[in-house]
């Protein structure tokens, strides 16, 4: 910052704005004081030296303590409340016709990064000309929706013919393909999905299409049926099913938003109308692999605090959630918290053995010549000896009588030591 | 040859031993399978050599001389008759044995995929990833090779072939080889025929087979006759001539010996290239030449109560593996024909199999005599109750005492009342000084009964000596400077105390002793919240401090008001409850008038001692003061506080001075009370403590000035309301019959996304919940603000109005799984009910209140409901353990730094700033966004109302607080008045 951090303030000059930025406050801080300083249009050097040592002491106050756990505290943090937490799986989140995994089996679900949620969902924002619009909408809606053939027409089988017949409805697919003119050509475009998908030939007359197996076979025709069925003809295949809801915007407006169960975050960015800044999905592999690591972390914090919110448990700090979601994304991929993850690749023999899978971490540890510095919190436990975090961590040795120097830090690298609490 | 064990580890080395080192550091050969003689004593050479460590009192080991206790046992030796796996490494002697020649042993890897994968290894290594991965690339690429790329079979000249493995769980491999079938000469004449089907086949005769294979006809002839088996050259030729497959897989089985040989011709190069430690892990060491028989000590035997002796699991597989170990000597020494030898090898290798994991599958496990499966070396070390988990991450403790809890309001919050039994077994050690020397006889003096007593004194020369009765006043004279006393707990002596499961750290708390009579612990009743505790019958632990840092910590740290403010949401965590809420409320809520003699007793319990100025004068003339005053007086002077309460109550208060609102939970509260909050916050912990402490007592005494009690009258509503209720609920009977109507007539529209049968649950549940709710308010509407049950619920002090509304209106419906009970017979939940009936009552809906009573069908679905609940909250505890166990291992090694930054303890950052802005969450208020408030600090400062210096000089922070370490020692309200009280030793 080059620039005079007080140039806007009529009333704070040199000296003020000495004491203030003696402080050890942030930005943010001094500029409040300056702040205050304007409003009651000047006030003493004393003062402003005493507003800026109390606001200190309180900003200091409210740091955290240099070798607090702060690993512990957050697992505890979120822990905790697991216990309050209920089981029942399903429940609707925001839109009644969807249900979601909530509760503790949803932060299992997340602190385990699965590589699919057991319910995939997304939540996409429309841009602003289709949010407005429940057609223009609607469209956006078809086009990520995965239409099926019962959606489109009535399928029948003529066992007579051998044939398949499909009537579709000239409606539905005038609403589903709104860019194109002609039903014919629709239909046409539905024949051709058929021919390629399941290989036969099919007539088509209007609206209606028939094909049959080539040879005549009454299992063949039936398992056409089926196949028939599971053809995706239009929009993205994982999505079975898309809301459309009214939402009020925090400026009065209203927009059009759509939840959708299933989830395909990669093919949905690239619908047009998606608003691919604001729409994000439950699940995180999905945004990692479309957004990144930091994305993913973002969406962790967000998940779980979005699950104890619906709990009621909307009082953990978020910053536990976020010492979670750091450790989780902290090698630059997502890894699982348990024995698959963090505490399978930790560094000490000791600690994964504490953990799961005891005895095959021995033995893979003597084929490999593995040496345990002891240097974590679980292996000095296990030897006995004091463990290296909180007050385990400060060296403090006491002179002897007369030796000069009362205190004296043997501590490695660190030269300063925490301020006693009295 | 006895290792002198280390007194501080450095680090842990892994990795397999060398035979030869088991022998050195062997104290006997084991040979006999026999453990004792008849006279009870230790064979010789046998499992209980008293070589191997003593378990027996007062017999000497006989390789380091000391007694059982001091001696931790020396390890034996099994010179096993052959060599013999060890199960833990089967995969990995499976991958070695695909991966390298089986003539020179070399790594099927040209140098420069060595090389690669070399580098692979390191980069693995510097990012910490699974080395076994990178290992078995190498394996998998290693295979693919066929041939060995360094040797030359004698036999047909070119680069040897590597032949498959197969391996046979668990411990049983072989190659798997292409040999000449026995019947090749039918099959070569069966493919020279012409095809019956075939009528363009002529077939071939011997003279143009011998024509297209470049073989001598004479010779074609032999082999055709069965008498010559054709070399590998020419068995191709006629496989090719004639388009047939004459070779057989043949296994041939490797014994132990010979993967044994295999491996020894591995180069250490070889395997250090695909991360095998050669030098501390040679992999012919996998298959075992010799076996480490366990010290004693490790295997202790027990004697019965009848006199007989109880061996080990581990003793009763070694006498398995010694005698089939002595059957095999003796058998292969007699000659004894291979198969039999092959059985007992088998058979040895079962033996040593289990002694090292009995839980192999496809394996019986041993079992012991009764039937019950041994437990062997693996099983000792894995899971909650083995070595790692039961007793080195978690160890049993000594100083440590459990019993029930109960409550005791007369007590601080910082405080415990310990029984006097448990204080005069648990000490603390006082070292003796000029200064406490006198009050150290007194201790001993007292003897080991008596209560400030001591039961152990030591003395300079390092002996301990047990004080008893009869020798404590002799001994208490004898004690001098320098000499230690373990005298007993005494008043302000400070421990540990804890809750199971401790979740969080306020389970376990650091608190002050006050030594009680009988026999349990007592507790302040706000600390419940943060050790979950209630007087059911729950007990805790107690935790007596050894040493001067622990108990500087403890104070420090520790202590129950360091601990008001949990991390968890940043509010206090502690604060009143229940009752003490019922009589804040009642207190100030109508802020109601007492006489100087009632106000007086209000705050008797309290530090305040003078009345303030009284608010009034009733009718008569006499002072009075109201409730609101009172509670004013345990305020800081210059508390201002506004806040809203959840109830809609606008809470003021100014200048120390409660002016308007009712106090209730959100004010004064456990989880957040507004008022604790601040004052901890603002005026700090030693405040905080004496102001939960002192609304606690005037609570108590509020509440009994009331009078407080719920019985059933309390939640009976007149007759008229019960005949809306009735009413209301019967309205919705006839909605929901409507409905049903409709579903019928096939009419009712689904919801978006639903099934019309899902539509009409959904709607059914919905007028269900509806009824109650109107049944509730009708109940609601009909009890007086006085209601002790309504006033519980309005203060927040216990239960709710949906529970009262289930008192005395209706129950309501009951659910399974989130639906109405749809469970039982086929199409109906009872057989009381029609077959798919789809009404209210005949799904769940209780429509009886508790009070009224329910009938035997609801008491039936209410029972359903209920199991459901005790279900879940069963599977929910064991879940949530798990996950809280992985968030710690996982979060455990993370630390704050000096300079802000989160890093686990191998220095890894994985925050640059804590919850990016480096705040505490202890300080702060989850839910707050900028908790600073710069505006009223500048109010203050220019306003200059501070009423001394050094007031000043607190609110600036230029001067410290001043440090309050005990109860009993200042500052502010001084609990023990002028009484001087030592806190510590």
């Amino acid at each position: 910052m080059t620039e005079n951090p007080t140039a806007d303030y009529e009333h704070v000059d040199e000296d003020i704005e000495a004491v203030v930025e003696d402080t050890e406050l942030p930005r943010r801080l001094k500029d409040e004081i300056y702040g205050i300083v304007e409003e009651h249009e000047g006030i003493s050097v004393e003062q402003a030296d005493d507003i800026a040592k109390a606001t200190e002491t309180r900003y200091v106050d409210t740091r955290v303590d240099p070798l607090d756990p702060v690993g512990t505290v957050s697992a505890q943090s979120i822990g905790e409340p697991g216990t309050q937490m209920t089981m029942n799986t399903f429940h609707y989140a925001g839109v009644a016709e969807i249900d979601v995994t909530q509760g503790l089996p949803r932060l299992i679900e997340l602190v385990d990064a699965r590589k699919t949620p057991d319910t995939p969902m997304m939540t996409v924002y429309l841009d602003d000309e289709y949010a407005d619009d429940r057609e223009r909408a609607h469209e956006v809606v078809w086009s990520i929706e995965a239409t099926k053939i019962l959606a489109l027409g009535d399928v029948s089988t003529n066992v007579a013919d051998m044939v398949v017949r499909v009537d579709l409805n000239d409606e539905t697919l005038q609403e589903r393909w709104p860019r194109e003119d002609d039903v014919g050509e629709i239909a046409q475009r539905i024949a051709d999905t058929i021919e390629d998908a399941l290989g036969v030939e099919t007539r088509r007359q209007g609206t209606v299409i028939q094909f049959g197996p080539e040879q005549p076979s009454y299992r063949e025709l039936l398992q056409l049926v089926e196949q028939l069925r599971e053809i995706v003809f239009k929009g993205i295949e994982d999505v079975t099913r898309v809301v459309i809801r009214k939402e009020k915007l925090d400026d009065g407006g209203e927009e059009f938003v759509l939840y959708t169960e299933g989830s395909a975050f990669g093919d949905v960015l690239d619908i047009e109308g998606v608003d691919g800044t604001r729409s994000t999905t439950n699940n995180i592999h999905e945004v990692y692999r479309n957004l990144g690591v930091e994305a993913a972390r973002e969406a962790i914090i967000n998940e779980t605090m979005d699950t104890l919110e619906e709990q009621g448990l909307d009082d953990v700090n978020v910053r536990h959630l976020m010492l979670v979601s750091d450790i989780m994304t902290n090698r630059g991929t997502i890894e699982s918290i348990g024995r698959h993850g963090i505490s399978g690749s930790k560094e000490s023999v000791l600690a994964r053995a504490a953990f799961e899978v005891t005895v095959n971490h021995l033995l893979d540890a003597a084929i490999h010549g593995e040496l345990d510095d002891l240097d974590g919190v679980i292996e000095n436990v296990i030897v006995g000896k004091p463990v290296a975090i909180g007050t385990g961590d400060v060296d403090l040795k006491m002179g002897s009588i007369g030796g000069g120097t009362a205190k004296e830090v043997t501590d490695g690298g660190e030269s300063e030591i925490e301020p006693a609490d009295d | 040859m006895a290792l002198d064990s280390p007194k501080e580890l450095g680090a842990i080395q892994f990795g397999l031993m060398d035979p030869e080192t088991y022998r050195d550091m062997s104290a006997t050969k084991v040979i006999t399978a026999d453990t004792y003689d008849d006279d009870g004593y230790p064979i010789d050479m046998g499992l209980m050599d008293p070589r191997l460590g003593v378990i027996d009192p007062g017999l000497e080991c006989r390789t380091c001389g000391q007694h059982s206790g001091s001696c931790n046992g020396h390890f034996g030796h099994i010179e096993l008759a052959a060599p013999v796996i060890h199960v833990g490494f089967t995969k990995l002697i499976r991958r070695l044995l695909r991966a390298t020649c089986r003539e020179c042993g070399r790594l099927s890897l040209t140098d420069e995929e060595k090389e690669e994968f070399s580098e692979k290894l390191e980069r693995a290594k510097e990012l910490g990833e699974d080395p076994n991965d990178v290992l078995k690339a190498a394996i998998r690429q290693a295979r693919k090779a066929g041939r060995c790329p360094y040797c030359i079979d004698q036999s047909t000249g070119e680069p040897t072939k590597q032949h498959d493995i197969k391996h046979e769980k668990p411990t049983t491999y072989y190659e798997v080889q292409d040999v000449l079938s026995g019947e090749y000469s039918e099959l070569i004449a069966s493919a020279m025929q012409p095809d019956p089907d075939d009528e363009d086949d002529p077939g071939m005769a011997p003279q143009e087979l011998a024509e297209k294979t470049d073989i001598p006809l004479d010779r074609i002839n032999q082999i055709l006759s069965g008498e010559f088996r054709p070399k590998a050259d020419d068995r191709k030729a006629i496989e090719r001539a004639l388009d047939i497959d004459l070779t057989e897989e043949d296994m041939n089985k490797l014994m132990p010996s010979d993967i044994r040989d295999w491996f020894e011709d591995i180069p250490d190069e070889d395997i250090e290239a695909i991360g095998i430690d050669a030098e501390r892990s040679r992999p012919e060491w996998m298959i075992l030449t010799v076996l480490p028989v366990p010290p004693v000590t490790a295997r202790p035997s027990i004697t019965l109560d009848n006199g007989q002796r109880s061996e080990d699991d581990l003793t009763h597989k070694l006498v398995d593996i010694i005698r089939i170990n002595q059957r095999f000597m003796e058998n292969r020494e007699a000659g004894a024909p291979q198969l039999i030898i092959e059985d007992l090898w088998e058979l040895l290798q079962y033996h040593v199999t289990t002694f090292i994991d009995n839980e192999i599958s496809g394996t019986p496990p041993a079992r012991h005599r009764s039937g019950r499966p041994l437990k062997t070396l693996s099983q000792r070390l894995k899971g909650k109750e083995g070595r790692f988990r039961g007793s080195l991450s978690g160890k049993r403790v000594n100083f440590s005492a459990r019993t029930v809890i109960s409550p005791d309001p007369t007590l601080s919050l910082n405080e415990v009342g310990v029984p006097r039994r448990v204080a005069t077994e648990m000490t603390q050690t006082m070292n003796v000084t000029e200064r406490n020397l006198d009050r150290a006889r007194r201790f001993v003096s007292n003897g080991p009964e008596g209560h400030p007593g001591a039961n152990y004194v030591k003395r300079p020369d390092g002996r301990r000596l047990k004080v008893t009765e009869k020798n404590c006043e002799e001994l208490a004279e004898k004690v001098e400077e320098e000499w230690e006393v373990n005298r007993h707990l005494i008043d302000g002596d400070i421990v540990i105390f804890n809750r199971q499961p401790s979740l969080h750290r306020m389970s376990i708390m650091a608190h002050e002793v006050v030594v009680m009579p009988y026999k349990t612990f007592r507790l302040n009743t706000t600390v419940c919240p943060p050790y979950n505790a209630d007087f059911d019958g729950d007990e805790m632990n107690m935790h007596a401090l050894q040493n001067e840092e622990a108990r500087a910590e403890a104070r420090v740290l520790m202590r129950v008001q360091e601990q008001i403010l949990s991390p968890r949401f940043g509010e206090n965590i502690i604060g009143a409850i229940q009752d003490h809420i019922s009589g804040t409320y009642l207190l100030t809520h109508e802020n109601p008038q007492f006489s100087e003699t009632q106000a007086l007793d209000l705050l008797r319990a309290t530090s305040v001692d003078t009345l303030p100025e009284p608010n009034g004068e009733t009718e008569t003339g006499d002072p009075y003061w109201t409730g609101r005053a009172l509670f004013s007086e345990l305020l800081p002077d210059d508390l201002s506080l506004e806040f809203t309460s959840s109830a809609g109550d606008d809470v003021v208060i100014e200048d120390g001075q409660h002016l308007e609102g009712t106090i209730d939970e959100d004010a004064v509260g456990a989880f957040g009370g507004e008022i604790v909050d601040t004052i901890t916050k603002v005026y700090g912990e030693t405040r905080a403590r004496i102001f939960i402490n002192e609304i606690a007592s005037l609570a108590m005494r509020s509440i009994m000035h009331f009078g407080f009690s719920l019985g059933i009258d309390d939640e009976s509503i007149p007759e008229e309301a019960n005949e809306m209720v009735d009413e209301a609920i019967e309205n919705a009977y006839e909605q929901i019959q409507e409905l049903i109507e409709t579903y019928a007539a096939g009419e009712l529209e689904s919801l978006p996304g639903r099934t019309v049968d899902e539509t009409l649950e959904m709607k059914i549940m919905q007028r269900l919940g509806k009824a109650r709710d109107s049944a509730g308010e009708i109940a609601e509407d009909h009890f007086g603000d006085d209601n002790p049950a309504v006033i519980m619920a309005r203060s927040g002090a216990r239960g709710s109005m949906l529970n009262l509304t289930q008192m005395a209106g209706c129950v309501g419906q009951q659910a399974v799984r989130g639906e109405r009970i749809n469970r039982g017979y086929e199409d109906r939940t009872l057989s009381h009910f029609r077959p798919n009936d789809l009404s209210a009552e005949a799904h769940g809906f209780v429509e009886n209140s508790y009070r009224g009573g329910l009938t035997p069908k609801e008491f039936f679905f209410h029972a359903m409901g209920g199991r459901e609940g005790l279900v879940d909250t069963a599977v929910r505890t064991s879940k949530s353990g798990y996950l809280q166990r992985r968030l710690i291992n996982a979060l455990s090694e993370l630390e704050a730094q000096y300079d802000g930054t989160v890093r686990d303890t191998s220095g890894t950052i994985v925050q640059f700033e804590f919850g990016e802005d480096g705040t505490s969450p202890v300080k702060v208020s989850s839910n707050v966004e900028n908790e600073i408030d710069v505006g009223s600090i500048a109010d203050r400062v220019i306003d200059n109302e501070f009423t001394s210096e050094e007031e000043k000089a607190r609110f600036l922070g230029t001067q410290e607080p001043p440090t309050n370490l005990s109860e009993y020692a200042g500052p502010g309200l001084n609990k023990a008045g002028t009484q001087e009280v030592e806190s510590d030793d």
